[in-house]
């Protein structure tokens, strides 16, 4: 890792803060009690579009009905991805001929595009026509991207209101979510994705002879990808065009496109943190809560970067003086060479962060310890930044968490910003944020006891229980990136790990929603000078050490079992050339 | 109970579709549109045409094996560079199946690089998407000596051209220095032309 390689991490990170200070304005305008006078003139458009639909845009919600408006719209989408997907092969738009997906591949994908995952049991090129990869993939994209910032609103919503007022309204946040946010932001990223050499085309698929005489002939790939590419890093959905996703030349062929998306990534999760605190009324929350993740964001993205930076193993295994060292060294199987290292292990660590789950290198083929750190990361409740909106909630229900530990050992009755935290708030933090950790440990169990899983893994040893265990991971926390040895098409997985996708979606959404009407409903209490204010370093430390604690504790032995005994077993070769 | 569900599909059926519509017809399309009418070179996937044929795509890796040609970086696709279905190797760092391929790629290019030192990295693992289009200066410079010798050309010039193919990081700082195979091969066939090898 050159100091070069240091420099352009520390920049894309410094560029996406900066853009996310802009983009934070945006969503505070589209969810606030009290927006700007243009997002006002945009709130009269949609609320005459919604009750033209004969939609009533005023109807303030309780959680209840939030919940339900939520699940039912996103369970439209899933059963509307499901039927595009099946009828293909007789839809228009398909100038490959590809025939209907496989029913279990078709259901774990409608599962994973409306809960946001986008984990992909297919390969892009080889299984969706255009029509389903925009049609159904890319509104999708949109749409569970809205609907994860809605529960941003609703919550920021329910943490600040006490005059009687309930939630908002989910049609009226989803409507304004997309129409001026994620559309015009996608837009303009597409555009300038195309300049750098996205494809984006309807022409098909396009067979050529290869450049060297007798080499043969192969059948390059294309497809609308631009359009698809920019929402799936804005939304956080990170479903690929291509098989291989950002790492294939035609969805991220260079440097500036890398940066583009690598930006997008982490500009609404940050930005929600910032716009978060503006909803409540005290920005300085929303910086606290973006100085915890980043706390533990810093770290992790350290140590993969580190491991990356290593000679691999199989290199090692060569002997000593066997590879150039004036060459770009480090771990680079799986890996393109037009961003290297620093931009892929960086990029490893954004995606599992960010809850994106697109990839520009193989995580499978990581080493060990420069794998653990995004697995690890999804385990964490994808609350490091986090997905559109319910990355955010995560963190919240752990400030709740560290807001009750801190009451507990001063022995006062705990409080977050302003609101008095009641038992049955307690349980709802807890459900929430242990249903996925539990779903990915059990999915992980159950699947290392059934041979069609352990059939489908690509590598031995700890590394293919690895596999197992960033799957489950992956779709408990709504991730979507992968381990992509492991083919997780087959029956067994795809139902499975469907499952865990819709409890990690579903089973944390509405507690947070239940926890947020619970809160609308308190009254504010001044702050007096026993109050633990939730705005400073101090609170900000006591979060991370909360979700450290909580990752730590429930996911240390299965990370034993996988990437620690692979790291062990491989041996101290691990060097570093420069 | 049932007029609540319905009170909820309602709007909800009424929302999905004209959303569906407008996140995944009219954007998709009107990107594509813009993008035909504004790149339209970029936007089909910057074709290379050589005597006004498609023999592929610049930013789309292919396989050389032609001791006249610089190669490329390994490929873990089922048939090499097979940009129909990309794909990495997703082994992992303790696979013996790594380990034995690497050893059998340092073998191959230590046989067939006899002047050179060690090999670059990059050439001994395969790349994530398995079209990977690119080397680095060095690992291009690695392969010097051998395809001057098969062209019977000097050293210097096939080096001038490296450098000329040559992009460097962007702004200087991201990604890395980077030649294009394909550019530098096809360069190769003119600067250096070699009746016994290809490349037209």
């Amino acid at each position: 890792m050159t100091a070069l390689d240091l420099l352009s991490v520390a920049l894309t990170l410094g560029l996406t803060l900066a853009l996310a200070l802009p983009v934070a304005g945006l969503l505070t305008a589209a969810l606030s009690d009290d927006p700007p006078p243009w997002a006002r003139a945009l709130r009269t458009f949609d609320q005459g579009l919604l009750r033209r639909l004969g939609i009533d845009p005023d109807e303030d919600m309780g959680w209840a009905r939030y919940a339900g408006s939520l699940v039912v719209f996103n369970l439209l989408g899933a059963l509307f991805v499901y039927g595009v997907q099946r009828l293909q092969g007789a839809l228009p738009f398909n100038p490959a001929g590809l025939g209907p997906v496989d029913p279990f591949v078709a259901w774990n994908t409608a599962i994973s595009f409306a809960s946001n995952t986008n984990w992909q049991a297919y390969g892009g090129e080889t299984t969706m026509s255009d029509l389903t990869q925009g049609l159904a993939l890319t509104s999708q994209n949109f749409l569970s991207a809205a609907s994860g910032l809605a529960v941003l609103g609703a919550l920021g919503r329910g943490m600040r209101r006490s005059d009687g007022r309930r939630l908002g309204n989910y049609w009226a946040d989803t409507l304004r979510l997309t129409l001026w946010v994620l559309l015009p932001l996608s837009g303009a990223l597409a555009l300038l994705l195309v300049a750098g050499g996205v494809v984006s085309t309807l022409a098909g698929p396009l067979a050529h002879t290869l450049l060297e005489d007798d080499a043969g002939t192969r059948t390059l790939a294309r497809g609308a990808a631009a359009a698809q590419v920019a929402i799936k890093q804005l939304g956080t959905n990170g479903g690929g065009f291509f098989n291989v996703n950002s790492a294939h030349p035609l969805e991220n062929p260079s440097p500036w496109t890398n940066l583009l998306q690598l930006i997008s990534i982490l500009l609404l999760p940050m930005a929600q943190c910032l716009s978060f605190g503006a909803l409540l009324g005290d920005r300085r929350q929303g910086w606290a809560l973006l100085g915890a993740m980043t706390a533990l964001f810093l770290p992790v993205l350290a140590l993969t970067l580190w491991a990356e930076a290593g000679l691999p193993p199989a290199l090692a295994a060569l002997g000593p003086d066997a590879v150039a060292i004036d060459a770009p060294m480090g771990n680079l199987e799986g890996k393109e060479l037009r961003f290297g290292v620093a931009q892929s292990g960086l990029w490893a660590v954004a995606t599992t962060a960010a809850s994106n789950g697109s990839v520009n290198a193989m995580h499978d083929s990581f080493t060990a310890l420069g794998g653990l750190g995004p697995m690890w990361l999804m385990q964490l409740g994808e609350v490091v930044f986090g997905g559109v909106g319910v990355g955010l909630s995560g963190a919240v229900l752990y400030a709740a968490l560290a807001a009750f530990l801190a009451g507990l050992m001063v022995g006062r009755g705990p409080e977050l910003y302003g609101k008095a935290l009641l038992p049955r708030d307690m349980k709802l933090v807890v459900i929430a944020l242990l249903l996925p950790s539990a779903t990915v440990l059990m999915g992980t169990a159950l699947s290392v006891l059934r041979p069609e899983a352990t059939g489908a893994l690509a590598n031995p040893g700890p590394h293919g229980f690895s596999e197992l265990l960033y799957a489950w991971s992956s779709a408990g926390n709504n991730n979507g990136s992968a381990f992509g040895g492991l083919t997780a098409s087959g029956p067994f997985l795809a139902v499975g790990l469907g499952i865990a996708m819709a409890i990690g979606r579903w089973g944390v959404i509405i507690p947070t929603l239940a926890l947020a009407g619970a809160f609308a409903q308190k009254r504010r209490q001044a702050p007096g000078p026993g109050t633990l204010d939730t705005h400073t370093p101090l609170f900000a430390g006591l979060v991370a050490a909360t979700i450290l604690l909580m990752g730590a504790l429930t996911f240390l032995p299965a990370l034993a079992l996988g990437p620690a005994a692979e790291h062990l077993s491989t041996g101290p070769e691990v060097s570093h050339v420069r | 109970m049932l007029s609540t569900l319905w009170s909820t599909l309602r709007p909800a059926l009424l929302l999905t579709i004209p959303l569906t519509a407008l996140c995944g017809l009219i954007y998709p399309l009107s990107i594509t549109v813009l993008s035909q009418l504004l790149l339209p070179d970029l936007a089909n996937g910057s074709l290379l045409r050589v005597d006004g044929e498609v023999r592929g795509a610049a930013l789309v890796g292919q396989p050389f094996d032609d001791p006249g040609h610089f190669w490329s970086r390994p490929s873990a696709t089922a048939t090499p560079y097979d940009p129909a279905a990309s794909s990495g190797s997703n082994l992992g760092p303790s696979n013996p199946t790594l380990h034995t391929a690497v050893a059998a790629r340092h073998a191959a290019l230590r046989a067939a690089h006899p002047t050179a030192s060690a090999p670059p990295a990059e050439l001994l693992l395969a790349s994530g998407s398995g079209l990977d289009p690119h080397l680095s200066p060095a690992a291009a410079r690695y392969q010097r000596d051998r395809v001057a010798a098969a062209r019977a050309c000097s050293p210097t010039a096939v080096d001038a051209l490296i450098t000329a193919h040559t992009a460097p990081r962007a702004l200087g700082i991201f990604g890395e220095a980077r030649v294009n195979v394909l550019q530098l091969n096809l360069a190769l066939a003119t600067a250096c032309p070699a009746p016994a090898v290809g490349g037209r």
